[in-house]
């Protein structure tokens, strides 16, 4: 008895001290969120003084020109849309496809052995896909693309694609195993093939969970930096061609870091405002996501 | 009163085995036409894999196995049958209502979508009619393209049973379906079924032995895999010939 209520109030102390533990240890990271930001617009905005926004959405960019830069940044909006579409457009069929499979085609002993092998491919150093895609992939697409340039969106954006693809299979997939039994056997109780089954209940169903999925992997994509700076070159040409090379907006913060601008001086206050943008970019990628979960979630 | 009906379903030296464990030790039954046969006993009895048998949902399982016979007017159902044709022919309504979380008319048409209706006007009448002999169009016509999970589950299990109607079966297989609703819609889809009796064979599970009293032409009682009693239902509760039943009825048991 004594020793029961000595614990209790020993737990009770404990359990005074955890919540302040917690905060302090959220506060880390809100911190840090809150840190990154502020640096972003405080040295963007040195960049927004000096250039107007119609400079900075046209297409003229010519950072390092001595006589009048020039700042348009949709060039570099194109690369980064145009390789995170291509990502996109490889990414969410296959890996969709591997998660209906994985979920609904394959018994349980199959899906533990298959699932962390498809994983595998988001652990691979994205130095290596890059190297893959440069070397490998742009070589081989050359042989029915002639004019393809050794530096071009399309080989990089089809790696990327590869690199996000278990982003989409393992979530989609959990999206799916977690569609209860009963709606499954509804399904086929009411005459329903497997692939009716998953393609017209499990699928609607777990909808919420796959789109996620879809906005994870393209904020992936847009945020996906050496594949592009590799791959992908570092033309400031505004082109919508996906042969030709394009320098996204993390090529473009890699090639100015590593040394090209002089601190202070408009072109390193751009690296701040491309920063900024991209920012910007990804939290609307997951503010849509938030917004599409809670809009499609459903109870059971 | 042995009835005239013809024999529907034939069970005959019937085991079941999920993995090594025999669940359903040598079954025989025969479940008549338009009628409405109960399945009692305790829990883990086997009941609702010997339903689960009549349709092979069982067949989703892993390991399992079926020996002895089962046949549907005469027609091996596990030999001689395509799963799905059997599947439209036998529908099933479950203990815990699982509509799609999609609107009432495509729960209703979901079925006949699959056999390939398109027609608007066609599905149209096919939901109306089907809703209507659930006992729940009143309660939900003007509501049409809303959400089914957003209904109660009274509600949601007449839905249930009207999208089984829709796609025409003859036997309809329900696991305690009112066991997850209050007593008002637990009566009102006694009488449902009860309307239903007219039209399609019915095999329902329960676990409400006056429910079984009220709605059943026969009753069979299982205990531990094996059929125990198997009679009209009349007969089986006021007079049951083995005394495992009796003790069961009367409470002296699980
Ligand atoms: N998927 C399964 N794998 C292995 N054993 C199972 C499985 N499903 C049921 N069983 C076993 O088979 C036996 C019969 O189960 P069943 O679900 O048919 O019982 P029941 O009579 O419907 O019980 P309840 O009234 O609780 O629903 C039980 O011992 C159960 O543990
Ligand atoms: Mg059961």
């Amino acid at each position: 008895m004594e020793r029961i209520t000595k614990k209790v109030r020993l737990g009770s102390r404990l359990e005074k001290l955890v919540p302040g533990l917690l905060l302090a240890i959220a506060s880390i990271s809100i911190l840090t969120s809150i840190g990154i930001v502020f640096t972003l617009v405080v040295d963007a905005s040195h960049f927004f003084k000096e250039v107007p926004l119609s400079e900075i959405f046209s297409k003229e960019l010519a950072p390092l020109r001595s006589k009048d830069p020039s700042f348009g940044f949709l060039p570099l909006i194109m690369g980064t849309l145009t390789t995170s579409v291509i990502a996109m457009l490889v990414a969410a069929p296959i890996g969709l496809m591997a998660a209906m499979y994985l979920s609904e085609f394959v018994k349980p002993k199959m899906r533990r052995i298959l699932k962390p092998i498809i994983e595998l491919l988001a652990g691979i150093p994205t130095i290596v896909y890059g190297f893959f895609a440069y070397n490998f992939v742009t070589p081989l697409l050359m042989k029915w693309i002639p004019d393809l340039g050794a530096k071009n969106v399309l080989s990089p954006g089809i790696v990327m694609g590869i690199m996000i693809i278990p982003i989409v299979t393992s979530l989609s997939e959990d999206a799916m195993s977690a569609v209860p039994k009963v709606i499954r056997e509804g399904a086929y109780g009411l005459g329903s093939t497997r692939l009716e089954t998953t393609v017209k209940v499990i699928l609607p169903a777990a909808i919420s969970g796959v789109i996620a999925s879809f906005v994870l992997a393209i904020s992936r994509a847009i945020g996906e930096t050496m594949i592009v700076t590799i791959a992908s070159g570092s033309s400031k040409q505004f082109t919508t061609s996906i042969i030709e090379p394009m320098q996204t907006m993390t090529a473009y913060i890699v090639e100015f870091t590593s040394g090209d601008a002089g601190s202070g001086t408009i072109g390193y206050y751009s690296l701040y405002a491309v920063g900024l943008l991209l920012f910007v970019f990804t939290l609307c990628m997951n503010l849509l996501a938030k917004y599409i979960i809670k809009k499609y979630r459903r109870e059971y | 009163m042995e009835t005239k009906n013809s024999v529907k379903f034939k069970i005959e030296n019937m085991d079941f085995h999920y993995g090594d464990f025999q669940a359903l030790k040598n079954i025989n039954l025969e479940i008549k036409e338009n009628e409405i046969t109960a399945l009692i006993g305790p829990s883990g009895c086997g009941k609702s894999t010997f339903l689960r048998s009549l349709n092979r949902m069982n067949d989703l399982i892993e390991n399992t196995k079926v020996d002895g016979s089962i046949t549907l007017d005469g027609v091996d159902i596990y030999k001689d049958y395509d799963v799905i044709d059997l599947r439209l022919r036998v529908g099933m309504v479950f203990q815990k209502p699982n509509p799609f979380p999609m609107s009432i008319y495509d729960n209703i048409a979901y079925g006949p979508r699959l056999n390939g209706i398109r027609k608007k006007s066609v599905l149209d009448k096919i939901v109306e009619k089907s809703l209507r002999a659930a006992a729940i169009w009143d309660e939900v016509k003007d509501d049409l393209k809303k959400n089914a999970l957003a209904l109660s589950g009274g509600q949601q299990q007449r839905i249930c049973i009207a999208r089984t109607l829709a796609v025409e079966p003859e036997v309809i297989l329900m696991d305690e379906p009112t066991s997850a609703l209050d007593p008002i819609a637990t009566l009102k889809i006694e009488d449902l079924i009860n309307e239903l009796k007219k039209d399609y064979t019915i095999v329902i599970v329960t676990h409400n032995m006056q429910q079984a009293g009220r709605i059943s032409d026969k009753t069979a009682f299982f205990l531990m895999g094996e059929l125990i009693e198997f009679s009209e239902t009349d007969k089986l509760f006021s007079n049951p010939e083995n005394k495992k039943t009796e003790d069961y009825i009367t409470g002296r048991f699980g």
